[in-house]
């Protein structure tokens, strides 16, 4: 039943939703790309909010002017409408009050959201059933999908896909670097704009299949799961694009599968999941190869502090120390060095020797520069430089037994 | 109006929308003050899922396992944003974004997969919450405040409103300087010994707990407003902290009153037959309240640059 | 160059005799970020009742040393004794000063206020503000010069106020040990001669101060003995001794132009 839904097997409607939900989930990954390399995540969080009041008053206008109160465009353009409103409170918020944007965020969504609800219960109280399928906004509802919403779903998505290949340059610059980019004489303040335009598309596109609550996860979980897998910009991009569009695609195609399970809540959890393995898994920023490299390190640390601290004949009062010398043997169970310990205490102390002479000599600044205090001196300099200093340092001197 | 039709039908709701919104403006002083305004957000969002899954193991709807429910499910949620948020080495506001979303999912997705249909338990529910419905029908006019037999049939949900206030405000009161130094000067803070780590984390067990009490009576949009807004519209009042708490708690109030009696009357008023939501209309007349402040407050100017610039 | 090794190597020998009194003795100490070490394998001792300056390049560590040193940051081996003892028992004894970056100045709080948080061991969670308390606070601004400002909000003062007023609550904490992390970082002249005048007045009450420094031309002058840090300690002692020509290019290397430390060191001598 999966793989009929995967292979796009399901019949005419699930076949709509899938693809649908494959370029929505696309276009949400990389446009959640710019915003959260620009720290700015959860703004997406209020846009998404600030689209109810929107919705509930294009239904009202619509069954005033005599229409259908649920054409799908007329409700999206009055979502966009709101979510822009929204957006200019947010930024009015933060650049002429002491309101921190975390703030201005809370407030709009929360004031926004509360208002649409107000206008949703008007809605109810205007008669039964014809208010029916606006609830379906709060957490999408692909039952019943039409083709001309699948079509303003698939179309809105490559129209907005399309504005971000065009402006990535300027949009990167801009999320990067803030200032430099202003520098450069870039616009800031309308690409900031055009960034929050791109997330209010999405935003609005989605709200059908995944519903405003869970649209941020859309627009968020992709971005920082590709996060870990590269330290390239543009990668990141692309491979949110992929893990959003995979997600979306995979979502759908499980909701499909079966009765009782919701698209939106199903392409979140798929998305959760490869943000899950990523974090654990990832080869570099992942917590496993953190966590090995981290005792590594921690090894390297104790090691080379003990060795310095017996070349120099202090006592070692690290528990830790004591049990990685002995380890490696080169302390004795009492605590005294062996004659291995010794020898590698000798070399610890002539490279601090070495590196304190490099570091003070002007010709071996960049050398110098890569000093961290764990760094072996081979891996800096050459045989030859490292016996020029040793001729400068003289012969090697006693260790304390 | 005559105590007769107000005691029975507006005054328990009345009340409980007003403890409610004082109860979350408290600590969301601090947590605005801490840049953690969007946990309040985190923790509505967390809330719906504590609640299926305390459902699920009792099979009843109950209100204390459904308070514990709740209140585990946002103390889970704020460990799990800090683990993301070390582990990942990712921004807090993502690390939120990520957590609360997959937990609010999850929530609806356990709700869709369960027959709640005998019970009363659904997403719009947890979203306005139902505070029109929480009247006191055995009341008969003021006079029924001194008696017990009336006093016995009060909505439970206001003594539990009630006492979450006590609490939080006791715990406000008890670390009020322990506060107010860790949230100016996290690392002097420290210096003094005092468990900044700790004592953070407390803070936000004590804003789930007020979240989830007034979550069960309004909804979870209430909750987030009365966390931001009044703290937010009191900032630009006051350059103390003990008058900001001041402002905030009279600006909880004055959204609590003003939106149960516009939610109430506007309506017909204007015309109408029936009443709107009265959280959406609290959290509305918390919004313009904002945003008079923000226009017009002595204090709503930055003073000195913003930390990290 | 010699002499620069072997007051590393001596170090170890002397210094724990004086483990037991220092105010505050470093052993060992290791801070990393990430993957590199901003301390390595640091002992420091201060020395009662002088002023120490923490003195090394951009990155060197020295703010870092202090915080790990205050359990600010967690260090990664090493151990810290204040007088004698492990850091948490003794923190009574120990007054901070933060830099001024790290903090929100639109904080909504009152110069007097910020004052006042120094007090915070006395009072307690919910001791009552008494009348001498406010005196002491009061008292504590006078010293700074800043008396006329206790009803202001914090952010509506200069960089140099607000790093008097840091110091006036480090006074009303009453301490042994003040640490500094770049107290005349940014700061006017006025602010500068003010805060050399309280930290003198310190000292001689008995106090030991320890400052994150980075003005070289001022250390001769300000200080009695220095601490010279570049991830390792390079020299530590009384500036006569510590702060030579051959420490400082130790610490600084070539970023620091060899005739601007010939300069520096004659004027210490």
């Amino acid at each position: 039943m999966l793989l009929d839904a995967l292979l796009l097997q399901l019949g005419y409607n699930a076949t709509l939703v899938s693809v649908g939900a494959a370029l929505l989930g696309g276009a949400a990954g990389i446009s959640g790309t710019f915003l959260f390399l620009r720290k700015r995540a959860l703004v997406s969080d209020a846009v998404s909010h600030a689209t109810l009041p929107g919705v509930g008053l294009a239904f009202l206008v619509m069954v005033f002017l005599g229409g259908d109160g649920r054409n799908l465009a007329g409700l999206l353009f009055g979502s966009a409408v709101s979510a822009g409103i929204g957006l200019l409170c947010m930024n009015w918020l933060t650049r002429n009050t002491r309101l921190a944007e975390d703030a201005a965020i809370g407030a709009v969504l929360s004031v926004f959201f509360g208002f649409g609800i107000v206008l949703l219960t008007v809605i109810q109280t205007l008669g039964v059933g014809r208010q029916a399928g606006l609830e379906g906004f709060l957490l999408g509802s692909t039952a019943g999908m039409l083709l001309s919403d699948a079509m303003i779903i698939a179309g809105g998505s490559a129209l907005a896909l399309m504005v971000i290949i065009l402006m990535r340059r300027p949009m990167m610059l801009v999320a990067f670097d803030p200032e430099y980019a202003a520098a450069r004489g870039l616009p800031v303040h309308h690409i900031d704009m055009l960034m929050m335009g791109l997330v209010m598309a999405v935003t609005v596109v989605g709200l059908k299949i995944v519903g405003l609550i869970l649209i941020v996860a859309l627009l968020i979980i992709p971005a920082v799961t590709a996060r870990f897998w590269t330290e390239r910009s543009d990668r990141v991009v692309v491979i949110a694009g992929l893990a959003g569009g995979a997600s979306a695609y995979l979502g759908a195609a499980i909701s499909a599968s079966a009765p009782n399970l919701p698209t939106g809540p199903i392409i979140v959890l798929v998305s959760f999941l490869l943000f899950a393995l990523s974090l654990l898994f990832a080869p570099n920023r992942g917590v496993l190869a953190a966590v090995l490299r981290h005792q590594r390190f921690q090894r390297r640390v104790h090691l080379r502090q003990g060795l310095l601290a017996l070349a120099q004949g202090q006592p070692i009062y690290e528990p830790l120390t004591l049990r990685l010398l002995r380890r490696a043997g080169l302390v004795r169970a009492d605590g005294v060095a062996t004659d291995k310990g010794r020898a590698r205490a000798a070399k610890a102390l002539r490279d601090e020797k070495r590196w304190e002479l490099v570091r003070s000599d002007l010709a071996h600044e960049a050398a110098a520069a890569l000093y961290d205090g764990l760094r072996e001196i081979e891996t800096v300099l050459t045989p030859d430089q490292i016996r020029d200093i040793d001729c400068r340092i003289g012969g090697p001197q006693e260790v304390p037994a | 109006m005559s105590g007769a039709e107000f005691v029975p039908l507006s005054l328990t709701p009345l009340l409980i929308g007003i403890f409610a919104a004082v109860a979350c403006a408290l600590p969301g002083n601090f947590l605005l003050l801490r840049r953690q305004a969007l946990i309040g957000d985190a923790i509505s969002h967390v809330v719906l899922p504590g609640i299926v899954v305390a459902f699920l193991l009792t099979g009843a709807i109950a209100a204390g396992p459904m308070l514990l429910g709740a209140a585990g499910a946002a103390v889970t949620a704020v460990i799990l944003i800090e683990a993301v948020r070390r582990l990942g080495r990712i921004e807090p506001g993502a690390a939120m974004g990520v957590i609360f979303t997959t937990m609010f999912a999850g929530g609806v997705l356990l709700l869709e997969q369960t027959d709640t249909s005998t019970v009363h338990l659904d997403v719009e529910h947890a979203l306005y919450g139902n505070l029109e419905s929480l009247i006191w029908l055995d009341a008969t006019g003021w006079s029924s405040l001194w008696d017990l037999e009336a006093l016995r049939y009060l909505p439970p949900e206001l003594p539990r409103m009630a006492l979450t206030l006590l609490g939080v405000a006791a715990f406000i009161a008890l670390f009020w300087r322990a506060l107010k130094i860790s949230t100016f000067d996290e690392g002097f803070a420290r210096t003094l010994g005092i468990r900044t780590d700790l004592l953070g984390l407390a803070l936000v067990i004590m804003a789930a707990i007020a979240a989830v009490a007034a979550f069960d009576a309004v909804g979870s949009i209430i909750v987030i407003a009365m966390f931001i807004c009044p703290p937010a519209a009191a900032r630009m009042m006051t350059n103390r902290l003990e008058a900001q708490i001041g402002w905030s708690v009279v600006f909880a109030t004055l959204s609590a009153v003003l939106g149960y009696v516009l939610a109430g009357y506007g309506p017909l008023w204007l015309g109408a037959a029936d009443a709107v939501s009265a959280a959406g209309m609290i959290a509305t007349v918390s919004g313009v309240i904002l945003a008079i402040a923000a226009r017009f407050g002595p204090c709503r100017h930055r003073a000195g640059a913003p930390a990290g610039v | 160059m010699r002499q620069t090794v072997e007051l590393v190597s001596n170090q170890g020998t002397t210094a724990d005799q004086e483990m037991d009194t220092s105010p505050l003795a470093i052993r060992g100490l290791t801070v990393t970020y990430g993957e590199k070490p901003a301390v390595f394998s640091v002992d420091m001792t201060v020395e009662p009742g002088k002023m120490t300056a923490i003195i090394g390049p951009n990155g060197a560590g020295k703010s870092t040393l202090l915080k790990a040193a205050l359990g600010i940051v967690p260090p990664v081996s090493g151990r810290v004794q204040v007088f004698g003892r492990p850091l948490e028992a003794m923190r009574a004894r120990i007054a901070y000063v933060p830099q001024r970056a790290s903090i929100d100045w639109d904080f909504p709080t009152r110069v007097i206020d910020v004052v006042m948080m120094g007090l915070y061991r006395e009072l307690g969670l919910l001791g009552r503000i008494r009348g001498h308390h406010r005196t002491v606070a009061r008292d504590c601004l006078d010293r700074v010069g800043m008396g006329d400002f206790a009803d202001r909000q914090i952010g509506q003062l200069s960089g140099g106020q607000q790093q008097r007023v840091f110091l006036a609550r480090a006074l009303a904490q009453d301490a042994d040990l003040y640490l500094l992390d770049e107290p005349f970082a940014g700061v006017d002249a006025a602010t500068e001669k003010a805060i050399i005048t309280v930290l003198k007045s310190l000292r001689a009450a008995g106090k030991s101060v320890v400052v994150v420094h980075h003005d070289l031309a001022t250390v001769a002058d300000y200080f009695d003995n220095v601490f010279l840090i570049n991830t390792r300690k390079v020299a530590e002692g009384p500036v006569a001794e510590a702060f030579t020509p051959e420490t400082l290019q130790a610490a600084y290397g070539g970023r620091l132009a060899t005739a601007q430390i010939d300069q520096l060191a004659v004027v210490q001598g």
